[in-house]
């Protein structure tokens, strides 16, 4: 990725680039600043754009949330800020407020005739800069130019701040990430910036950083690459600096890196924080396409790649996980062996954790369940790793399951149904692994790959005899996403999908095993060190968590079966996953939701449900949403995914599983349901 | 008539429809918006306005005629309606509007119905003054006038 594509090359480029470099308003500026404005409304949208020509910026109009997506990608400095309707048709506007902020990192400002509370609270969490009721008066257009100065500000701090890479900054930085995930726990992510801008004001600055460098667009591409440096350093230790030296982009600074850890801290909080009906939100968040994985290799082969080709997660998402998984794949290798065990377990429960892992480590039983394979976006490195692991021994199931993440949630429930074997692990997983890989994979991976992934989890489950069963038909559709898994391999994630895939299959497997044995929960344990690290990849890789926490939902489906054991790494794949799951949720069959569920770290309550969320959030939303899985049914789980919130959270939800919270998660992974809302259990 | 007369008359008959209440200070900022450029505007947008929201008014009938009445999705018409009645500055079929998302929260079908009934009212209302104000505008133009602003003092 070529991180200079700086805004400041924009049309009114004499007035950006002279702005930014000084960090002083140009004479001509506001004027020329370039507005996309979004509405289905034809008669408002012709009056705004009238009212911004009256206030001399560049304006165009869309009526379509999709059509702005492609003008903001096919110019990727075209434009200075977006103007967003609340309410449209084709996408809610929040969705698209979120992926331009993970994409573009564009000001967005929100519109709406509704003035409630709760739908203004929801533009400040979802991170827009300013909302406007209507009908909008002229008066507050001509000061929206701000908005677009006041980030533009905050930016060129931070590339300040990075041009003196010495340890000292680095330490701050680190510090200051820290922080700011912190502080933007407490939900105010601009406030945290600030935060992060004031201490970054009261550090050393290097002559060399005060030119501001061009701004970094956050391709799909990059942001996978971010993710899975994420995840390979784990959510806690990933530090900007060892972010960008993993990540190795020419031309990316250390304060892009901040910068970005930092919104996506927020948005895997976000994601944690929100309840499952944010599912929405999940699914605008990764929409890579062109993820490379890179840290797919790591996974060993996982078919994570191939999980990611047949699903249909999007390619970035899914590179997301994979990059995520195969972060952690590598490092996770240690968990292997109690993955396997786990990973049965969550394979057939979570479909959705087995995303990566599920399918790679349940597959193993007999199925080949791709699914996962494609998965690993979400499934956090360190679950790559472990379902990497499992599914080797797994072999093929995971594999395969994973494949079919991109299938769609279906494929996920599918997987999620072999679970309802109990033993799933390796027997039942074998039959019920194909399912779940694919439903697992496609919740997850929502782009696709979550079908593969979630699919690998699901046959897990299958293994386990929770609730799964309701996966049965997602056998045929693990069959799928074999052969999508080359597909998905190839495009559908970005992130970095081979990577990514594997170790969300290791991961998937984990956690099945985890799950479904809940016993080993010295396995668990294991597991749940990865899930930690996943974890930590998650709040950074968004898409990653989302697969991730479909695994841990997955995985957690699979120990509310009764294996509690699953559950830290269920957790941790619902951690994250729940995070993503919640935008995510809504699309993702009940597989999905079930496995994040428990995830989300803050509800883990239904782990199981988590476990399905992820891989119906999967499948459902392109991004790889893996949070919004709310599994409710992992209850056992619902503790452990907080992937999202981070390893502490992780941590607790893991804990939490074990000590016995996994145990709805069996019936809840009820894939058969794959409603997302209710596993049945 | 002169166009003196036109003009005044004009003037009167745009007071009359604030003071009714038919429009409100946004359609001020409409005609504020109009210029040299766009001498057409205000016309342009309230034929927009006119255009949907029939299309609006007709699923609206349409979706509470079904026999199992989706509220939601008339919610969100009426939604819509709200949102582009009170971009153009028709404040009763705002108003009518707001009181009919009442009732679909409700899931109320009779109240539904009969709000339905009040914002084609409003509508009916609106689209006829202002074809009128457009029409008096149109004759002083042509006998070689110029519309004056209205004064947002009335």
């Amino acid at each position: 990725m070529n991180p200079s594509i700086g805004k400041g090359s924009m049309s009114t480029a004499s007035s950006s680039v002279a702005w930014k470099a000084a960090d002083v308003v140009p004479e001509q500026f506001p004027a020329g600043l370039r507005v996309l404005v979004v509405d289905d409304d034809p008669t408002c949208l012709v009056i705004l754009e009238k009212m911004l020509r009256t206030c001399l910026y560049e304006v165009t109009k869309c009526n379509r949330a999709e059509i702005a997506l492609s003008l903001l990608r096919e110019n990727k400095n075209g434009f200075d800020i977006v103007i967003s309707d609340v309410h449209m048709p084709d996408m809610d506007g929040f969705k698209l407020l979120e992926r331009i902020g993970l994409e573009m990192d564009l000001p967005v400002i929100m519109m709406s005739a509704d003035d409630g509370k709760n739908v203004v609270m929801k533009g400040v969490t979802h991170g827009a800069c300013d909302y406007l009721i209507k009908p909008v008066r002229i008066e507050a257009l001509r000061n929206i130019w701000q908005h677009v100065v006041r980030k533009r500000k905050n930016e060129w701090k931070d590339v300040e701040q990075s041009g003196s890479v010495e340890d000292g900054d680095r330490q701050q930085k680190p510090s200051e990430d820290v922080d700011y995930s912190s502080s933007a726990n407490e939900g105010n992510w601009k406030s945290s910036k600030k935060r992060k801008d004031e201490e970054e004001d009261a550090e050393e600055r290097d002559d060399t950083s005060t030119l501001k460098k061009p701004r970094v667009v956050w391709s799909v591409e990059l942001h996978q690459q971010f993710v899975a440096a994420v995840n390979q350093l784990g959510i806690d230790k990933a530090v900007p600096k060892k972010i960008l030296e993993l990540m190795n982009v020419p031309g990316l600074t250390r304060e892009n890196v901040a910068s970005h850890l930092q919104k996506y801290r927020l948005y895997l909080r976000r994601l944690s924080g929100v309840s499952q009906h944010q599912n929405g939100l999940n699914n605008s968040f990764m929409s890579p396409q062109e993820a490379p994985f890179g840290p797919m290799s790591s996974l060993g082969g996982l078919d994570l790649q191939t999980l990611g080709v047949s699903c249909q997660l999007p390619a970035q998402s899914l590179a997301t996980l994979q990059a995520a998984g195969l972060g952690r794949s590598t490092t996770k290798s240690g968990i292997q062996m109690p993955l396997v065990d786990q990973r049965n377990i969550f394979s057939f429960e979570n479909p959705k954790l087995r995303f990566g892992e599920g399918q790679q480590q349940h597959l193993s039983n007999s199925k080949p369940i791709n699914l996962l394979h494609g998965i690993p976006t979400t499934m956090e490195p360190k679950q790559l790793a472990t379902l990497h692991q499992s599914a080797q021994s797994l072999g093929s199931l995971n594999m395969q399951v994973n494949a079919h993440g991109g299938q769609s949630s279906s494929l996920l429930m599918q997987m999620a149904q072999p679970q309802s074997r109990g033993q799933i692990l390796n027997e039942s997983t074998g039959s019920h692994v194909p399912r779940h890989p694919s439903s697992i994979g496609q919740p997850i991976m929502s782009n696709g790959i979550a079908g593969g992934v979630i699919g690998r989890n699901g046959i897990s489950d299958n293994g386990r005899g929770t609730g799964y069963n309701q996966v049965p038909p997602t056998s045929s559709m693990l069959s799928f996403p074999m052969n999508h898994t080359t597909e998905l391999t190839v495009n559908s994630f970005p992130l970095g999908s081979t990577p990514g895939i594997s170790s969300v299959a290791s991961k998937g497997s984990f956690h099945e095993e985890v799950s479904s044995e809940m016993k080993g929960s010295t396995g668990f344990l294991a597991s749940y060190d990865i899930f930690n690290d996943l974890h930590q990849h998650k709040t950074q890789d968004w898409e990653l968590q989302n697969v991730g926490l479909h695994f841990d939902a997955s995985q957690n489906a699979n120990p509310i079966q009764g294996n509690l054991e699953v559950s830290p790494s269920v957790l941790v794949h619902q951690g994250y996953s729940s995070s993503q799951r919640n935008g995510q949720n809504r699309n993702a069959s009940p597989l999905g939701r079930g496995m994040f569920s428990g995830l989300d770290g803050t509800e883990q309550r239904n782990t199981q449900n988590a476990g399905q969320h992820l891989n119906n959030n999967l499948l459902i939303d392109n991004s790889v949403r893996v949070k919004a899985e709310r599994i409710p049914d992992a209850s056992s789980q619902t503790t452990l995914f907080p992937e999202h919130f981070g390893q502490e959270d992780l941590m607790s939800a893991l804990l939490k599983q074990q000590q016995g919270g996994i145990e709805p998660a069996e019936t809840e992974f009820d894939f058969d349901g794959y409603s997302m809302d209710n596993i049945p259990v | 008539m002169e166009v003196g007369q036109m003009q005044r008359r004009l003037a009167e008959y745009t007071k009359s429809l604030f003071m009714e209440g038919i429009l409100d200070a946004q359609f001020l900022q409409l005609q504020q918006l109009q210029d040299e450029s766009n001498p057409d505007f205000v016309v342009e947008v309230v034929t927009l306005f006119f255009d949907d929201s029939e299309k609006l008014l007709n699923d609206i009938a349409r979706a509470l005629d079904q026999q199992c009445v989706d509220f939601k999705k008339i919610d969100a018409h009426v939604h819509q309606l709200k949102g582009s009645s009170s971009s153009v500055g028709a404040q009763r079929v705002k108003n009518a509007c707001v009181a009919f998302r009442n009732f679909c929260e409700e899931q109320n079908a009779e109240g539904s119905l009969r709000c339905l009934q009040q914002v084609k009212q409003e509508y009916n209302l609106v689209k006829n003054k202002l074809e009128t104000l457009f029409r008096l505008e149109q004759q002083i133009v042509a006998a070689g006038g110029s519309v004056p602003m209205i004064e947002s003092s009335f």
